[in-house]
C-alpha cells in the first residue's frame, strides 16, 4: 500500500511526499474541513427534510479531495452519486449541489468553467463513458485527463472492466479511481471478489494499477498526480485503488449501519481519520492551529446557510421546463403535450 | 442519380457526412479495416483515416460509453453495432444515458449520436442477429429511431440522423441490404426526420407499415387491386416520433387501417400507433384496426422464418378482413 503519512501524522515516506506549498497544505486541510462539516449539516438538513437524496462522505474526505486537488480545471470529472464534494471543489455551487440533492435540473446545470457530468447512478455507467471523454481528449490532442469515481462494489461490473479495458486499448489519459471503503451497502469487499486487492483488476486491462492508503490525503495526492503526469505524457490510463471507510451510511435513504458494521471496526477506522491525521502533520509544521480551524468550520456553516437558501428560492420545476430539456427541436407529440401542459400552467 | 444497393447508400452517406464534418467519427467492431461485416464502411478507414474511422474492442456497452465520452468532447459519434440483437449489451448506454443527457443536464450537454445496426429477417442468420428490437428504443424519451426501405431514403436519413443534435437509432434491414437498387443522388440531401411517406396511394384502406413490411404491403397492394381493392401504403420511416398526420389523413379519406410490423404482436410500435389512431381519428373508422405481426414466440429458429415471417400473404388476409367487417 502507498502511505505517506502514517496515523501519528508523521513522513513514512520522504521520496513520495509531494511538492506541495504551504499555502496549498492549508489550501487541502481546509477543504477536508469544509467538507466534513458540509457532510454534518447534509446529514442534519437531510433529517429536516431540506435535502433529499444524499450520500454520506464523512471518511472519504482524503480520498475524495486529495485526488480532485490533483486536477487541472481543464480535466473532465465523471463522479459517482457519492462524489459531489470532488464537483464542489472543482467549481460546482453549492446550492446547486443542493438542487442535485432535491432533485431539481438547475442542480446539473453546470457552469460552463466545471467539466464535469453530473453524479452517476448507474454504478459503472461514469466508467465507459470516460474512456470515451479520454479518447476525445486525447483526440483533441489536449494536455488533460478525464476522472472517474466508483466504489469497492462497483469494480464487479461489467462496465467498470470494459471502461479500464477500453481506456487502455486507446491508451487514453484516463484514471479511474476506486474508492474502497469495504462495503456496498451491506455487502463486505469480500463478498464482492477473492482478488486480494482491487488495484490489481488493473491486470487483466493491462494498464497501471496502485493501491493507496485513502485516508492519507498527501498520498492520495501523490499517487494521483503520478497517473495525471502518466496520462498527459501519452503513458495512457491508471487504476487508483484508495483504501477508505464511510463514518456514515451508505445513503441517508433508510440504511442503518448497525446491521453489518461493528462498533470496533467503525472506532478502528475513526483512528485513521484523514482530518486528525492531517491535523497533525501541519500542527508540526506550525501550518495548522485551532483557530483556523474554527474559522473555516464558522465560514463552511455561513456558506451552507445560504446555499441551502438560494436552493429553496429557485423557481419550482413545471412540466414545460422538463418537455423543454429533452430534444434540440421538440417532435410533434411533445409539442402537443406542451401546450396542454401550457394551459394546465397558466390556471 | 446513380443505382445504389441500400448499403451502398448506406456508405455513400457516411462518406458525405465524413467530409462534410470532421467531428463526424465512425467506430464499431470490425469497422476499420476490414470495411464492415456488411461492408458497409468498405474504404472509409482508407479515405479518411484510423483517427476517423475505427475499430474498437468487442464490448457494446463499452462502445455506447465511448459514444457518449465523445460526445462530451464535441463530437459526432456514428457507433455501430453489428446485430441489434446485441442491443442488450448496451442497453444501459442507450436508454439509460445517451437519451438522457440533455434532459438530466437541464440542456447543459446533448449527445449527436448515430447508433447504425442492422436487424431483419428472411436471411437465415443465427440466434439473436434478425430481431426485431425497434420497440424496446421507440418507447425510450429522447431517442429517435429510423428504419428506411429504399436506398434513395437511407442516404438522406442517415444523412439526417448525423446532423441531428439528439441521438438516433437507425435500423437497417439486412433483406434490404441488396436486394435490390434504386435511384440515389451522388450529391448531399436530407430526407426529414419524424416524416411518413406515401409509397403508394389508395382510396379504400391504409396499409400503415416499415422496413421490410414496406415491400410485403407494396406487393400486397398489386394483388388487391387485381380484385378490385385499393390500398394506400403509408412508409412510416422513423418509427419514433411518429408522423401521425399522414396517417390520419389517409385515414379520413380509406376508413380503414391495417397496421404491418415484422416484429411479434406485443413488440414493435403497432401497439402504440394504432393506440392513437383510434385517439384522434375513431370517427373516421369503418373498422377495428387489425395488425400483421409475427406471433408471440422468440424469433423463429432460421429453418422456421419462412412460416413465422409474416409477409404479402398475411396482409392481403387483414385487408380482407376489414374490407368485410
Amino acid at each position: 500500500m502507498f502511505q505517506v503519512l502514517d496515523e501519528s501524522g508523521k513522513v513514512i515516506n520522504k521520496d513520495d511526499l509531494p511538492d506541495l506549498s504551504d499555502d496549498e497544505l492549508k489550501e487541502l486541510m481546509r477543504r477536508m474541513v469544509y467538507t466534513r462539516i458540509l457532510d454534518q449539516r447534509s446529514i442534519a438538513l437531510n433529517r429536516q427534510g431540506r435535502l433529499g437524496f444524499y450520500a454520506p462522505t464523512a471518511g472519504q474526505e482524503a480520498s475524495q479531495l486529495g485526488s480532485q486537488f490533483a486536477l487541472e480545471q481543464e480535466d473532465f470529472i465523471l463522479p459517482g452519486y457519492r462524489d459531489v464534494p470532488q464537483l464542489i471543489w472543482q467549481g460546482l455551487p453549492l446550492y446547486q449541489a443542493f438542487l442535485f440533492s432535491k432533485g431539481h435540473f438547475h442542480g446539473n446545470q453546470y457552469p460552463d468553467e466545471l467539466r464535469a457530468t453530473s453524479p452517476q447512478i448507474i454504478i459503472g455507467a461514469q466508467y465507459v463513458q470516460t474512456a470515451g471523454v479520454a479518447l476525445g481528449l486525447k483526440k483533441r490532442g489536449k494536455k488533460n485527463v478525464a476522472v472517474t469515481y466508483t466504489g469497492d462494489g462497483g469494480t464487479s461490473q461489467g462496465d467498470f472492466y470494459e471502461g479500464i479495458n477500453n481506456a487502455g486499448a486507446f491508451k487514453a489519459p484516463a484514471i479511474f479511481v476506486v474508492q474502497n471503503n469495504r462495503f456496498a451497502i451491506s455487502v463486505p469487499v469480500e463478498k464482492q471478489t477473492n482478488a486480494k486487492t482491487l488495484a490489481q483488476k488493473a491486470v487483466a486491462a493491462g494498464i497501471e494499477g496502485i493501491q493507496v492508503d485513502g485516508m492519507d490525503v498527501l498520498a492520495v495526492y501523490a499517487a494521483m498526480k503520478i497517473a495525471r503526469d502518466r496520462a498527459v505524457a501519452g503513458d495512457g490510463p491508471t487504476l487508483i485503488e484508495t483504501l477508505t471507510y464511510r463514518f456514515g451510511p451508505h445513503t441517508m435513504s433508510g440504511d442503518d449501519p448497525t446491521r453489518y458494521r461493528t462498533e470496533e471496526m467503525d472506532q478502528e477506522w475513526e483512528k485513521k481519520d484523514p482530518l486528525v491525521r492531517f491535523r497533525k502533520y501541519l500542527e508540526g509544521k506550525k501550518l495548522w492551529s485551532e483557530e483556523e480551524e474554527n474559522k473555516v468550520i464558522d465560514e463552511a456553516k455561513e456558506d451552507i446557510k445560504k446555499a441551502i437558501k438560494q436552493a429553496e428560492q429557485q423557481p419550482k420545476q413545471k412540466v414545460t421546463d422538463l418537455i423543454d430539456h429533452m430534444y434540440e427541436e421538440l417532435p410533434t407529440h411533445l409539442q402537443e403535450q406542451k401546450e396542454i401542459y401550457q394551459a394546465k400552467e397558466s390556471k | 442519380m446513380a443505382q445504389m444497393t441500400m448499403i451502398q447508400a448506406i456508405t455513400d452517406a457516411m462518406r458525405v457526412e465524413l467530409k462534410n464534418d470532421e467531428n463526424v467519427l465512425v467506430f464499431g467492431e470490425d469497422v476499420g479495416q476490414n470495411g464492415g461485416v456488411f461492408r458497409a464502411t468498405e474504404g472509409l478507414q482508407d479515405e479518411f483515416g484510423e483517427d476517423r474511422v475505427f475499430d474498437t474492442p468487442l464490448a457494446e456497452s463499452g462502445i455506447g460509453g465511448l459514444s457518449i465520452g465523445l460526445a462530451l468532447e464535441g463530437f459526432r459519434p456514428v457507433p455501430e453495432i453489428q446485430f441489434f440483437g446485441f442491443v442488450f449489451e448496451a442497453m444501459d448506454s442507450i436508454n439509460g444515458q445517451m437519451a438522457r443527457l440533455r434532459y438530466r443536464s437541464g440542456g447543459h450537454y446533448h449527445a449527436p449520436i448515430t447508433i447504425r445496426a442492422p436487424f431483419g429477417g428472411g436471411v437465415h442468420t443465427p440466434e439473436l442477429h434478425a430481431d426485431s428490437l425497434e420497440g424496446l428504443i421507440a418507447q425510450q424519451p429522447g431517442m429517435k429511431v429510423i428504419i428506411p426501405s429504399t436506398p434513395y431514403e437511407a442516404k438522406g436519413l442517415l444523412i439526417s440522423a448525423i446532423r441531428d443534435n439528439d441521438p438516433v437509432l437507425f435500423l437497417e434491414h439486412m433483406k434490404l441490404y441488396r436486394s435490390f437498387r434504386g435511384e440515389v443522388p451522388e450529391e448531399e440531401y436530407t430526407v426529414d426526420i419524424g416524416k411518413a411517406d406515401v409509397k403508394r396511394e389508395g382510396s379504400d384502406v391504409t396499409l400503415v407499415a416499415y422496413g421490410a413490411m414496406v415491400h410485403s404491403s407494396l406487393k400486397a397492394a398489386e394483388e388487391l387491386e387485381k380484385d378490385g381493392i385499393s390500398a394506400e401504403v403509408i412508409d412510416l420511416r422513423t418509427i419514433s416520433p411518429v408522423d401521425y398526420d399522414t396517417i390520419i389523413e389517409s385515414v379520413k379519406k380509406t376508413n380503414r387501417v391495417v397496421f404491418v410490423q415484422e416484429a411479434q404482436r406485443q413488440a414493435g410500435v403497432a401497439g402504440q400507433v394504432i393506440s392513437e389512431i383510434q385517439e384522434r381519428a375513431i370517427l373516421h373508422l369503418e373498422a377495428p384496426i387489425l395488425r400483421v405481426t409475427a406471433p408471440d414466440t422468440v424469433y423463429a429458429f432460421s429453418d422456421a422464418e419462412e412460416v413465422w415471417l409474416p409477409d404479402h400473404k398475411d396482409v392481403i388476409e387483414k385487408v380482407n378482413e376489414v374490407i368485410n367487417f
